[in-house]
């Protein structure tokens, strides 16, 4: 059953991945404004968008690295460390902070042994907070992916969790 | 024109500028920070905001347009309330040793709390950056007092096309620098040090040569020779309240010999020598491909080490166009350290050679394996000046003093190599005489189409007659071209790399505008300034009787005595050099 779970992308080697990204910067090479839209699109391919991705993007587009870099750590969406197989956002907007928010963080942060922004040992899970995901009617929120957990109770979280591992 | 109220006066300007340059034409100056005119015009600091009439917030007066019929307040409460604010918001967040600052009492940001009248800061809060960045040869970065202002940021992308710092991370967390986990030195970084220029605090700035300078000074058993590049007397007055132009090469004389220097020698005399070296290299290249041998063309300058560095980085397959001469300062480290040595009958390894450059690149090349030894330190522009300063050398009533023969004495053809197209001008006095046999055809032998201060200049000389011994360059139309600032050099590099560049003779200077507004020079440098200089360093070749390099005596007896012939065995050995192909991350390819 684990082996379902696996990531897919795992299965495709270095050298294929990143074929796959030049060919991304080959169609967007030479257009302006183009470096967010090809380094969302590496992020889909590799997972992630370690240095050295972003060196190899810099380089095939003819842009400094510090101008990759300079977006790639601008964006909370890009991520220079490897990504769990699920990202897990607890929202942290006015509605949500004031209804406990921050409980379901510190909750999760024990469950999960993770500091916010980074990925459990077993790859299952990335934590993350964001400021109001437009769900203040069911305050605190939470998403797992795409799926919204509303009026998240802390001391039922690892329910919510076991649905995923 | 257009008819706008400032602070209760009708004013006219032309349509199209700011609000913060309209105002300056009429004598109201608005304070500002981050705003370079023409550079760096982005409204990030905020301290130049001024009141519209019918406006609900207020403009940042550096980037919004004057416009017919606005009313605008320059100075009333709200204005002043608020700059102060942003003020004290900024230094909460400012690393405030100004004592021991290198740009104590230059430094822009203090000057603006005068200008503002701050007289408290009610901010006192958490630190964002600590980054201290000193591994490299050239430019110290203390991110802890950066108020990232992003000048340095325009210079190193816009202005230089480099690219080796920019923006990093957001909000709170935001750095100027490289991409977190690099150093400048594992980057493509030329130490151009332009950014060290712009840089209104102490952030960014040379890194210091004064202390290991003062050591070799105190130090009984070496001998310390000191040169100074032709930009520098050109620009050092400035730090002494000299207006922009003055030339100061008597003082600076005086001052280098009651700072102690044992021999006080002049970069010019090794220009010149560059010129027979490097003009030579051309013809033996011309005469070359015009009897069907291989030779690598257009052949371009290498006196600039950040332009050296640059192309190396970037255009790793074409440095067989980069002529082998080693920079001048170079070049006269190390014949002081045979030539003169031997002359003197001193120890090579005794001796101890300072350059004074306008540039912080030097620092940088001085450490290349490939002429190590040569010279053992680079003091900027800046530099000298502090250490002037710090000796206290009463330097505005110094008498005139003149530089130690031989190797002091230079044409007015090496003067010039501190300006954009200088470098160019003087090889052309000298090669075209040796063809000709007939002097420079040109008024007061400056070639126009390539003086002043366009990025990318160019120019054609036919040669319609020669002494028999060049009569293979008879009918030839040379054709030569001019670049400063690396983002123009790039220009002429890509047209070598595509195969359809059309000249012989390249110059290219990394600095926009060449030496004169190097890294290393005093702040600020603005246009007018760069033009004061340039006219300063053609001041100084108009007034002397010697203008060509091959007409420098003490070049000739070198040559006699030491040298034997242009490109012979001794000047291979001592002053040409070879160059590195590297990646963009310094990587050797």
């Amino acid at each position: 059953m684990n082996q379902e779970m696996t990531c897919q992308c795992e299965e495709v080697s270095e050298e294929e991945k990143l074929g796959l990204i030049e060919e991304v910067i080959e169609e967007y090479k030479g257009k302006e404004g183009s470096l967010i839209q090809v380094l969302h699109m590496v992020q889909g391919i590799y997972g992630y968008l370690p240095v050295h991705i972003q060196q190899f993007i810099a380089l095939k587009l003819d842009k400094p690295l510090s101008e990759v870099s300079g977006v790639v750590s601008f964006y909370s969406l890009f991520s220079t460390k490897p990504r769990g197989k699920h990202t897990i956002n607890v929202c942290l907007g006015t509605a949500c902070y004031v209804r406990g928010g921050k409980k379901i963080v510190d909750r999760l942060k024990e469950i999960l042994d993770v500091n916010v922004g980074d990925t459990t040992g077993d790859n299952m899970f990335t934590l993350e907070v964001m400021r109001c995901m437009g769900a203040c009617g069911l305050a605190p929120a939470m998403s797992i992916d795409d799926k919204v957990f509303k009026q998240v109770n802390p001391d039922k979280l690892t329910e919510i969790l076991d649905l995923y591992n | 024109m257009i008819k706008l109220k400032i602070n209760n006066k009708t004013i006219e300007v032309e349509e199209g500028m700011t609000i913060l340059e309209a105002a300056k034409t009429k004598g109201i100056l608005i304070p500002n920070l981050c705003y370079l005119h023409n550079v760096h015009e982005c409204g990030s600091c905020r301290i130049c905001v001024v009141e519209v009439e019918g406006n609900k917030n207020l403009q940042a007066s550096c980037i919004t347009k004057a416009q017919d019929g606005m009313v605008i307040h320059t100075h009333s409460e709200e204005v002043r309330k608020t700059r102060k604010i942003l003020y004290e918001l900024m230094i909460s967040d400012h690393n405030k040793d100004c004592l021991s600052c290198s740009r104590n009492q230059s430094c822009e940001l203090q000057e603006l709390s005068e200008l503002l009248g701050i007289d408290q800061q009610r901010y006192e809060g958490k630190r964002s950056k600590d980054v201290v960045e000193s591994s490299n040869p050239s430019v110290e970065r203390d991110m802890s007092k950066c108020i990232l202002c992003r000048r340095c940021v325009t210079m190193c992308n816009e202005i230089q096309g480099v690219g080796v710092i920019n923006s990093q991370n957001r909000g709170f967390d935001t750095l100027v620098g490289p991409t977190e986990g690099f150093d400048m030195m594992d980057m493509n970084c030329t130490f151009c040090g332009q950014c060290t220029t712009v840089c209104p605090v102490g952030a960014l700035k040379e890194k210091d040569s004064i202390k290991d300078v003062w050591k070799a000074i105190e130090d009984p058993s070496k001998r310390v020779v000191v040169q100074t590049a032709p930009a520098v007397r050109a620009a050092l007055g400035e730090e002494f309240g000299y207006p922009a132009g003055t030339l100061v090469t008597g003082k600076m004389a005086g001052a280098l010999r009651e700072l102690g220097f044992d021999d006080v020698f002049d970069t010019n005399f090794a220009a010149d020598l560059t010129i027979i070296e490097e003009g030579n290299e051309l013809l033996k290249r011309l005469n070359a491909a015009l009897g069907g041998k291989k030779a690598t063309l257009p052949m371009i300058t290498s006196c600039s080490p950040g332009w050296i560095k640059y192309i190396e980085h970037t255009f790793p397959n074409e440095l067989d166009h980069l002529s082998t001469c080693k920079s001048p300062h170079m070049m006269l480290g190390a014949i002081t350290k045979s030539f003169y040595a031997k002359k003197i009958g001193v120890d090579p390894k005794d001796f101890y050679v300072v350059s004074v450059m306008p540039c912080t690149a030097k620092k940088y090349e001085i450490t290349r394996e490939e002429m190590a030894k040569d010279v053992d330190a680079v003091l900027t522009t800046r530099e000298l000046a502090k250490m002037i300063k710090d000796a206290g050398i009463d330097f505005c009533n110094l008498e005139d003093s003149t530089f130690d023969n031989p190797l002091g004495l230079s044409s007015g053809a090496a003067d010039i190599f501190g300006t954009t197209g200088g470098v160019m001008e003087a090889a052309l006095r000298t090669v075209y005489e040796v063809v000709t046999g007939e002097e420079l055809p040109f008024d007061g032998l400056h070639v126009e189409p390539i003086m002043g201060f366009d990025g990318i200049k160019a120019a054609e000389i036919t040669i319609t007659h020669t002494v028999p011994e060049w009569s293979i360059l008879k009918g030839v139309t040379l054709k030569i071209a001019v670049a400063s600032g690396l983002s123009n050099a790039q220009k002429l590099v890509k047209e070598i790399h595509e195969g359809t560049s059309p000249y012989h003779f390249i110059e290219i200077m990394c600095c926009p505008n060449g030496c004169i507004s190097g890294g290393g020079q005093p702040r600020p440098t603005t246009d007018e300034i760069r033009l004061k200089r340039m006219e300063a360093i053609y001041r100084e070749d108009d007034e002397k009787t010697l203008r060509k390099s091959h007409e420098n005596p003490f070049i000739t007896k070198l040559y006699e005595e030491f040298l034997g012939e242009p490109l012979g065995h001794k000047s291979h050995e001592l002053l040409h050099t070879s160059y590195v192909k590297r990646g963009k991350f310094n990587e050797l390819l």
